[in-house]
């Protein structure tokens, strides 16, 4: 029986690409409200291994588990409605060109929920309001600017409340201001909502003010080097690639 | 700005001694490093290898690929570097390329292929990319069963547009193009069928070759280089973008919501389009017709209305429709396969064009030997 606080277990993942390896053996537990950082040099596969996550690209090996449920080796129809659990923000946001802000947000809404059309209105507001971009309901997404695509991108990915959120590269090109308060509004929804964070990032301030609990995948040995609270890593985790990663190469050989 | 040189002398105790004089600069004629090379790989191989200097001028990247080479060979040659010669800058850039190794296997070693070999590549290329069609042909049609169902995921406001811009948005060019291919066929016609005093039949000529073939295989055509290759550009950039990513993890049908309303646009606008272009056709041959055949209107008319049955029209438009859905296929299957770069979408909608002529021409033989044999 797992622990109740857990939500994701991960178990013997290895990620392919066909013939080329990008992760194996990766085995790491999730708990309830956490802040999760999966971190790494440039090209290990942090992105893939979200892919994997979210349901976008089936592992070659190992399974995910959501609440006990394995989610690979589940019906097609399960995966779907454990799917709507989660919300997740791209890297440039990834936002339906075609559509405005509000039909982006409301979407989902629409599809899965029975609120009528002012209701809808409403929560896409609030959801924008979230953000910091109340008012920019009928806006096309090319009409604003990069960093305003991505906070749009969190409050679509907020939008049916979801239990996990990830996010990928949530800080990548913004201003520190910005990602300052992007990272002060994903503590926020954790506390208040109770919603457990999972992110890719190698922000490494970011990582320290936000992340209680992390993985480290490596791109020599392609296998997680490490997994805790990116503090204590940083601090006293034995491998040394994995301090030099945290405190930007200035790691000393020995302690 | 002085000429380089580059010198290379056994000094003491077994040492090969290399001189750079001058300005090393990129693009003024470096001269070749190939001598020391040599020198390094015959016997008697110097032990080391160190460098001089001193009337060495500018110099930029031109000189650190002089000095990698020689470093690279001395190491293969288990030959040592001295490098205490060298200007500190170069030292620390050489160092620098050097103290990230090469990744193990990250080389790519291009093979040079024989023919037989990309000819048989090539036809499982065809082979697979037919299947890949067959494959979304089907999704499709499982697409379809949720919409007639109901359960399909869509914005009612996307396909209104889609309806809008395959059908009210294309009329400008299936007049232009259907008024002119009736013009050309009514100056065929009068020109040939006078000879034989029958130039009247130029307006059953225009009217049965318009509905039956031109003017569907024009509309098509139209149809496959407007809207197909912009749904095959549409579909592939949300693709690059992630849209589609963000369609799926929601739980949602890409398909149900990009490709199939794009279908349905098409084949709800080809017959349209298509019986539009028929009669555009047939007032380019009358204008032709009245002015060169001294003919009057309301005869021209009347000969256009014996000519054509409804037999021939319903062909039409059935033909229409089938070409319709293949290009809206063809359209949506290359954006939906498209890769993760701008290249990537270019190629895509070429392909989309591309195959939609393809598929519209082959199955216009198809129908039309089918058509002659059921008698329509």
């Amino acid at each position: 029986m797992p622990d109740s606080r857990s939500q994701i277990v991960v178990e013997n993942l290895t990620l392919a690409y066909g013939d080329f390896l990008i992760q194996k053996n990766l085995n790491f537990t999730i708990n309830r409200g956490d802040v999760f950082i999966i971190m790494g040099g440039s090209g290990c596969g942090k992105s893939t291994l979200l892919k994997s996550m979210i349901g976008l690209k089936s592992p070659d090996m190992g399974d995910i588990s959501y609440n006990g449920v394995p989610f690979w080796s589940s019906e097609h129809q399960q995966q779907e409605t454990m799917k709507r659990g989660f919300g997740t923000t791209f890297q440039a946001g990834a936002l339906w060109s075609s559509m405005t802000l509000a039909e982006n947000i409301g979407l989902a809404l629409r599809q899965y929920t029975d609120l009528s059309d002012t209701a809808i209105r409403d929560v896409v507001a609030y959801k924008l309001m979230l953000v910091g971009l109340a008012g920019f309901e009928d806006y096309y997404p090319n009409e604003i600017s990069g960093g305003m695509m991505k906070r749009a991108g969190l409050a679509r990915a907020m939008a049916l409340d979801p239990e996990i959120l990830f996010f990928d590269e949530p800080s990548a090109g913004l201003d520190p201001i910005s990602a300052k308060l992007l990272d002060d509004l994903i503590l926020e929804l954790r506390d208040s909502l109770g919603t457990t964070v999972v992110i890719v990032t190698h922000e490494l301030a970011s990582i320290f003010a936000i992340g209680n609990n992390s993985v480290f995948l490596d791109p020599v040995t392609k296998t997680q080097l490490a997994t805790g609270d990116p503090n204590d890593l940083r601090d006293s985790h034995e491998n040394l690639v994995v301090r030099n990663f945290l405190q930007r190469g200035m790691a000393e050989t020995t302690r | 700005m002085t000429e380089a040189l580059l010198q290379s002398d056994p000094g003491s105790g077994n040492t090969l001694v290399v001189t750079f004089s001058g300005d090393w600069l990129l693009g003024s004629g470096l001269p070749s490093a190939t001598h020391v090379l040599r020198q390094l790989q015959q016997a008697p191989r110097p032990a080391s290898v160190s460098f001089n200097t001193s009337l060495l001028g500018e110099w930029d990247t031109g000189l650190i690929i002089a000095l990698l080479a020689i470093h690279r060979e001395a190491v293969k040659q288990n030959v040592e570097v001295d490098e205490t010669g060298l200007p500190d800058g170069a030292r620390r850039l050489i160092d620098l390329a050097f103290a990230v190794p090469e990744r193990e296997g990250a080389r790519r070693h291009s093979k040079q292929k024989r023919f037989l070999e990309r000819v048989g590549e090539s036809v499982l290329e065809l082979s697979e990319n037919g299947k890949d069609l067959l494959t979304f042909a089907g999704e499709l049609v499982l697409s379809l069963r949720r919409y007639a169902r109901g359960t399909a995921t869509y914005l009612r406001s996307d396909l209104l547009q889609h309806i809008q811009e395959a059908g009210a948005q294309a009329f400008a060019i299936v007049s232009v193009i259907s008024f002119l291919i009736g013009m050309i066929f009514a100056f065929v016609g009068v020109m040939q069928l006078s000879m034989f005093g029958a130039g009247i039949y130029t307006a059953d000529l225009v009217a049965v070759a318009m509905i039956r073939e031109m003017a569907p295989i024009m509309t098509a055509i139209i149809m496959a280089g407007r809207t197909g290759a912009a749904y095959a550009a549409q579909i592939g950039t949300m693709k690059v973008n992630e849209e589609i990513d963000a369609l799926q993890t929601l739980g949602m049908q890409p398909i149900d919501f990009l490709v199939t309303p794009r279908v349905i646009a098409l084949v709800l606008m080809m017959p349209l389009l298509t019986m539009y272009a028929s009669l555009m056709g047939i007032f380019g041959g009358m204008a032709v017709g009245v002015v060169m055949l001294d003919i009057s209107l309301v005869q021209y008319v009347a000969q256009t209305v014996n000519a054509v049955g409804l037999n021939s029209l319903f062909g039409g438009l059935f033909k229409s429709i089938v070409y319709g859905s293949l290009v809206a296929v063809a359209g949506c299957q290359q954006g939906m396969a498209c890769g993760n770069s701008a290249l990537a979408v270019g190629q895509s909608t070429t392909r989309a064009v591309v195959m939609g002529i393809v598929l519209i021409v082959v199955s216009a033989s198809v129908l039309t030997v089918i058509y002659i044999n059921i008698g329509i």
